[in-house]
């Protein structure tokens, strides 16, 4: 308890002094799980940090610190940031929920947004994007270009939205292509080219000849075009540089509309907890460019699919859905709700394969 | 030319003064390497060593010291006996994960009952865990020769991969909406590693280093077995001659070593971790080697060098966030430092002398 | 059934693919260790090899300037090794550790500006004739050059130390340094000279990850690589055949494994994956159970006053 208030008149002091000498800098903190210079996950959350940057200018200070890893380091490296001063701290990671609430309690003035979690404070807000929608327009794509009718889906961990995604792309393979079939290899990990590389090689030499990845490197494009035939997206960033083939198109996750308003609000004022779950709509999940080695038909219905979602008038998870294991889940016209798909941890039907434990 | 004459007996003074040695030349390398990636030395240096023990903030940054502090002593402790004897455990990560699962398994087997036996069952557990973790490359060692320092690191990597299967599927969390990871252990009181004296850092794995430390002292300068290792280390033959039985000290090395390590991941997934996840250990065991080596395998030395590691490491975390530092400068200090150290160590077992013509 | 999805062919060719990195870096350790000095910094040397040759192969837009830069970066980083324990006679597993640390944090270092970038691609060999062989063809004959280039070394290093008056010597230094000195034989220079190339050949190791299988730089790429390279060499009782089968095995166990998952294999990941670094300890203990013995003055240090 000592402590708690030991920092807690320390931030208030802070915040006095630094409220007294001027109507001063926001200062916004980011907490990063990985390096900059990943080209992926972390990349884009600093493309973000640095969108803040350029909209806000002289108003808003922004600091980061890289390759934190989950546990105890994370609580002492956002400690430290609150206590430097910082005003609004993004946590990038699921990993960090534990960190992220229990240095929140001790700053109650200082507010939080952490990423893919779902635990909220008064002064903690979560977000997230409906990547899901991204992977209905690669399924589509997908279905259509597959020759082989093997698709080889390279997938980090069993974790819902990995399963979302692969359910999602699955949905929408099949809906154009009945024959088609999803292998999926597990990796365990979020960011290892050389693993990647690996398994898209093993799927490539099953059969498939389009790939799709929810890990974050590059690793299966350049897999991808050593093999020739083989289709691949990006992930999480564009990925241009293997475009126009193996790379047809991309989600590129796009945090900078996000960042921005959130930063807003605490100059306002306005800032309030949220759980904020966007998908193509409000921009958080930007499709990239689809190359030209798409076939124009194909391109077009991509990008209707696209258009529906934005506006709202589709929803990728719509009945009649079944399970794997066969029951009934969606009904004609039924729209799955977002608990569902938060939580979930089934394969749709049609899928092969278990989910691991 | 300079010539080394081997000295009679190791030198008192050189083996206090190479480590303070080894810190000032790694500072001043240290400064050089800052100063060419664009960043003012001097500030840098300060930043690392000097901030976090009498900076702005230093009260909340000491008792981070002896949280980061805490599990290299106590790796260090353990992997010091055996490397005195000339066994290289260097699996000492996967001890640590695998006291870690030990711990948290018996506590989440518990939950939610609440009882103050639980915690010395976890205690137990961890140590047991990580014990048993380290008698495999003996066993493997004293059944069929092969050598410990593969073995243990090849079972680092396989209870990383049980780290992972058990944070994804039997220790998951089943209120956590199917994401990795167990249960909060900091919110489940029996089983919390808390803080003795708030405010301090000090939790049960602070003190059981201390413990260690002085455990290890009695043992190496007052005990029969004590005497064994240091002599195992130095003359092995002589050792022989002396009635050390190898079979004996293997076994008691690792498996010390390995409950130690067990121990250390137990306090951190009860304390300062609070849940077993997949990225849940961060290399305390390699890097225990280094304090290790920094501490001169003395388990007083060990208690400074862990200190003085913990320093470097959460000073170089502020350096990172304050200055931009990147992080694998920090990682790259490190190494030098035991760089220095191991050159320097040269004067403690060395004279350097100025070769002088001999008389045919 | 299932397992009729995975084809043969390709599944020795990636085999062969995979074991080129731990293969190039346990040759080089293996003549390091022949001459009686244990080096567990493989794991550096591999990475800063890594670094250096992507480097290089990006700004010289030539893969192989990028692969003599990384035997080059590799024997750099090892010639700090071989100071420390030849002349500074430090201890060498607290060395072989350090030297690990530190070219960790080098590479890391070095490699800030360097991620997500692609090297220029490395030929892949197109024999008229051979490279159509129906099942040979895909196998043996269809590699990029280095594949080629660590077979001939095995082939090399195997001559060298059997047949050669200069293999004879460095054994001879490995097996009793004491002796070797009193024969007249300068032991601290031969060792350095093999530390060195030890570590060109752990770097080409490396830039074969980098530039070749993935092909990308990321920090800690090697991912234990260079530690499995050290077990090689125990598991193939320091013999130059053993390690080439030693690499197939290894490389084959992680290739086998993806496959496995990718047909559909019911096997849980895990266990999958716990694979490579099990059978290594299977082999190493069935390994020791052989009488062969390691060099007699291995990881001993020399001084000759002593």
């Amino acid at each position: 308890m000592k402590l708690t208030h030991l920092l807690t008149s320390a931030a208030l002091a802070l915040g006095l002094t630094s409220a007294a000498v001027a109507q001063d800098k926001t200062k916004v903190g980011f907490i990063y799980v990985g390096p900059i210079g990943d080209g992926g996950w972390t990349y884009e959350h600093d493309k973000g940090r640095l969108a803040v940057e350029a909209q806000f200018g002289d108003a808003v200070e922004t600091v980061y610190q890289e390759s934190v890893p989950e546990g105890a380091d994370a609580e002492r490296a956002i400690t430290q940031m609150a206590l430097q001063g910082a005003d609004l701290i993004f946590t990038t990671s699921f990993g960090f929920m534990e960190a992220t609430l229990a240095v929140a309690e001790k700053f109650p003035n200082v507010k939080f947004e952490h990423a893919t979690g779902y635990k909220t404070l008064p002064n903690v807000s979560t977000y997230s994007a409906r990547f899901y929608e991204g992977r209905a327009v690669q399924g589509h794509i997908a279905g259509k270009m597959t020759k082989s009718n093997i698709v080889g889906y390279i997938a980090s961990y069993p974790i819902p939205e990995v399963i979302r995604g692969i359910n999602s792309a699955y949905i929408h393979a099949k809906k154009v292509n009945p024959d088609v079939e999803f292998k999926i290899i597990w990796a365990y990990t979020w960011f290892d080219p050389a693993k990647e590389a690996d398994a898209a090689t093993a799927l490539i030499e099953q059969g498939a000849d389009v790939i799709l990845q929810h890990t974050d490197s590059t690793a299966p494009q350049a897999a991808a075009e050593k093999a020739g035939n083989v289709v691949t997206f990006g992930q999480a960033s564009d990925m241009g540089e293997y475009a126009p083939f193996p790379r047809v198109s991309s989600i590129i996750d796009n945090w900078a509309p996000y960042y921005i308003a959130r930063t807003q609000a605490v100059i306002d004022g306005t800032w309030e907890s949220t759980q904020t779950w966007d998908g193509i709509g409000p921009g958080m999940v930007g499709i990239g460019e689809i190359s030209d080695a798409v076939p124009a038909d194909v391109k077009a219905e991509a990008l209707a699919l696209k258009a529906a979602m934005a506006e709202g008038s589709y929803h990728p998870f719509t009945g009649p859905l079944k399970k794997q294991d066969g029951s009934d889940w969606l009904a004609e016209g039924e729209v799955a709700d977002d608990g569902t798909l938060l939580g979930m941890n089934f394969y749709v039907e049609g899928l092969t394969g278990e989910i691991p434990n | 030319m300079l010539k080394l004459e081997k000295r009679p007996q190791p030198s008192q003074l050189w083996t206090w003064a190479t480590p303070v040695l080894a810190v000032l030349i790694t500072m001043v390398a240290g400064g050089a390497l800052f100063a060419a990636l664009g960043q003012d030395p001097v500030a840098a240096i300060s930043t690392i060593f000097w901030q976090p023990l009498f900076g702005e903030f230093a009260f909340y940054y000491r008792p981070q010291l002896l949280i980061k502090g805490a599990p290299l002593v106590l790796i260090a402790i353990g992997l010091s006996l055996g490397f005195r004897a000339g066994i290289w455990n260097i699996g000492a990560e996967g001890q640590y994960i695998v006291g870690a699962l030990a711990g948290a398994g018996v506590a989440l087997a518990f939950y939610p009952a609440e009882s103050a036996l639980i915690f010395p069952l976890m205690v137990l557990a961890g140590a047991v865990g990580g014990w048993a973790w380290g008698m495999i490359p003996a066993v493997l060692k004293l059944r069929f020769g092969t050598n410990e320092i593969l073995v243990s690191l090849m079972l680092v990597y396989v209870a990383e991969q049980l780290l992972a299967a058990m944070a994804l599927g039997l220790m998951k969390n089943p209120e956590g909406r199917g994401f990795p990871g167990s249960r909060n252990l900091r919110q489940y009181d029996s089983a919390h590693n808390a803080e003795l004296i708030t405010g301090t850092g000090m939790h049960w794995g602070v003190v059981a280093a201390l413990i260690a430390v002085i455990f290890a002292y009695v043992l190496l300068s007052r005990h029969l077995l004590g005497y064994h290792i240091r002599l195992a280390g130095q003359a092995p033959r002589a050792a022989r001659f002396a009635g050390v039985r190898p079979a004996r000290l293997v076994l008691f090395c690792l498996g010390t070593s390995g409950a130690l390590a067990g121990l250390a991941g137990l306090f951190e997934v009860a304390g300062p971790a609070g849940q077993v996840s997949i990225d849940f250990n961060v290399g305390y065991g390699f890097t225990a080697i280094i304090v290790a080596f920094l501490g001169r395998l003395h388990p007083f030395g060990i208690l400074l060098a862990g200190l003085l590691m913990a320093l470097t490491y959460i000073g170089g975390e502020l350096a990172q966030s304050n200055m931009g530092l990147p992080a694998a400068a920090i990682q790259l200090f490190q190494g030098m430092l035991l760089f220095f150290l191991l050159a320097v160590d040269l004067l403690t077992n060395y004279r350097i002398r100025l070769a002088t013509k001999e008389v045919a | 059934m299932v397992l009729s999805s995975i084809d043969p062919a390709l599944l020795l060719a990636s085999l062969i693919v995979a074991s080129t990195p731990i293969l190039l870096a346990a040759l080089g350790e293996l003549v390091v260790e022949r001459a009686g000095v244990l080096n567990l910094g493989v794991e550096g040397m591999m990475i800063t090899g890594a670094i250096c040759g992507f480097a290089m192969a990006v700004n010289t837009g030539s893969p192989v300037v990028g692969f003599v830069a990384a035997a080059a970066g590799g024997a750099i980083l090892a010639l700090l090794f071989a100071l420390l324990t030849q002349l500074a006679l430090a201890n060498q597993v607290a060395s072989g550790l350090a030297l690990t640390l530190f070219g960790l944090g080098l590479s890391s270092l070095l490699g800030q500006g360097y991620v997500g970038i692609k090297p220029p691609p490395t030929t892949r060999l197109d024999l008229p004739v051979l490279s159509d062989l129906p099942f040979v063809g895909r196998v043996l004959f269809s590699h990029d050059l280095m594949v080629y280039v660590a077979l001939a070394l095995v082939a090399l290093v195997w001559g060298l130390l059997k047949y050669t008056r200069a293999g004879l010597i460095l054994r001879a230094v490995g097996e009793n340094h004491e002796a070797a000195h009193a024969l007249g034989y300068k032991v601290v220079r031969i060792r350095i000279l093999a530390i060195l190339f030890g570590g060109a050949c752990a770097g080409l190791g490396g830039a074969y990850l980098s530039l070749v299988r993935v092909p990308q730089w990321t920090e800690g790429m090697t991912s234990g690589a260079g530690w499995i390279a050290l077990a090689l060499v125990v598991f193939a009782s320091w013999k130059v055949g053993r390690v080439l089968l030693g690499a197939w095995l290894f490389g084959g166990v992680s290739v086998l494994q993806l496959n496995l998952q990718a047909a559909g294999v019911a096997i849980p990941v895990e266990y999958l994956s716990m694979s490579p670094y099990l059978i290594t300890i299977l082999v190493l203990v069935i390994m020791s159970a052989d009488k062969s013995r390691a060099p007699g003055s291995l990881g001993r240090i020399f001084h000759a006053s002593q």
